[in-house]
């Protein structure tokens, strides 16, 4: 399926780098879709985006569920630790 | 020997506005008068696997295009890169489509090769927009591969520009083909009902062909979603359909 469902959020302070070298990044998209390159039917895809710079300024992912799931979960400890930190 | 020579390659095309949009062509090179098809492409984007449809349909004996849907998103970028900027700009607006596609019927109608017929085929997010095609445009056929969201609404707070066309289907111009796995769930085997519920009540030419065994993205040679059989069958569907809607009047 096409399931065309995507989160937006606005990234106000953070960085990625690209094929260009760093960039701050703006916007991140996050939507389980077809990968362009990873042997799945779908993927839990993420850009980080900044529009300004043009398109090629994008650090992409596209995670098989197990591997987002782990993910996921590596963000909330991390995050949870850095609260106390 | 039968003589066979395609050319293809990038032009550029008047779109919606009057805008200069990039648009990918293949043309077989014996002097016709043959049909032209429109291919649409998948929300992925204006990819590799998009031209090969193109240059397939070249082969086939039609004179063929796709254009670029997300070039003002993000001109001369990488097609995932290009697909990517689209879905954060939130998608591609209904009446830029039409503009786009009504640039690129004009431009296969105006080849001194042209009987003056031409098709429409969309693939993914570009099923639905051969459905709206048939409802805006001068075609005289049109093939919906597993589009989404023509009678379904998309899911609340969706960010992407999409609305269900039901309420337009009485104003299909052209007769239809739909191919549409039955493991989809956008559309889903009941939206695919819906649909031809509706195009029948509307008194509609329309065929519909359902694969079992197979989901979203059947065609798509490069992707774990290929499905030989039902792709073998459905590519025969569309010559057979083309043929009979793309000959001369």
């Amino acid at each position: 399926m096409c399931t065309y469902r995507t989160e937006k959020i606005d990234v106000r302070a953070s960085s990625g780098k690209g094929p260009q070298g760093w960039f701050p990044v703006r916007t991140a998209t996050v939507y389980y879709d077809h990968p362009v390159h990873a042997l799945h039917d779908h993927t839990v895809n993420i850009d980080f985006l900044n529009p300004e710079l043009g398109p090629g300024a994008r650090v992409a992912v596209e995670l098989g569920l197990d591997d987002a799931r782990a993910l996921l979960a590596a963000l909330q400890a991390t995050v949870e630790s850095a609260a106390h930190h | 020997m039968h003589y066979d020579a395609v050319l293809a390659e990038t032009t550029g095309i008047r779109g919606a506005d009057g805008d200069l949009v990039e648009a990918y062509t293949a043309r077989p090179m014996d002097p016709g008068p043959r049909g032209g098809m429109l291919v649409i492409h998948h929300m992925p984007g204006y990819d590799r696997e998009s031209k090969e449809i193109v240059r397939r349909f070249a082969v086939e004996g039609y004179d063929a295009i796709a254009v670029n849907l997300h070039w003002r998103d993000a001109p001369g970028a990488d097609p995932d890169d290009a697909a990517a900027a689209s879905r954060a700009n939130g998608g591609v607006p209904d009446d830029r489509f039409v503009g786009d596609a009504a640039g690129a019927v004009r431009w296969l109608q105006e080849r001194p090769t042209s009987n003056g017929r031409v098709a429409t085929i969309g693939f993914c997010s570009g099923g639905r927009q051969a459905v709206l095609s048939a409802i805006e445009l001068d075609v005289q056929a049109a093939i919906d591969c597993y589009g989404a969201f023509v009678t379904a609404e998309p899911p609340e707070g969706f960010p992407i520009r999409v609305r269900p066309i039901a309420d337009r289907l009485g104003d299909v111009r052209a007769p239809l083909l739909g191919l549409f796995g039955n493991d989809d769930r956008n559309p889903s085997p009941a939206q695919v009902d819906e649909l031809e519920k509706l195009l029948r009540e509307h008194g509609k030419t329309y065929e519909f062909h359902r694969y079992d065994g197979a989901g979203h993205a059947f065609f798509s040679v490069d992707r774990p979603a290929y499905r030989v059989a039902a792709a073998l069958d459905g590519w025969q569907r569309i010559h057979t359909f083309l043929a009979t809607h793309l000959r001369e009047g």
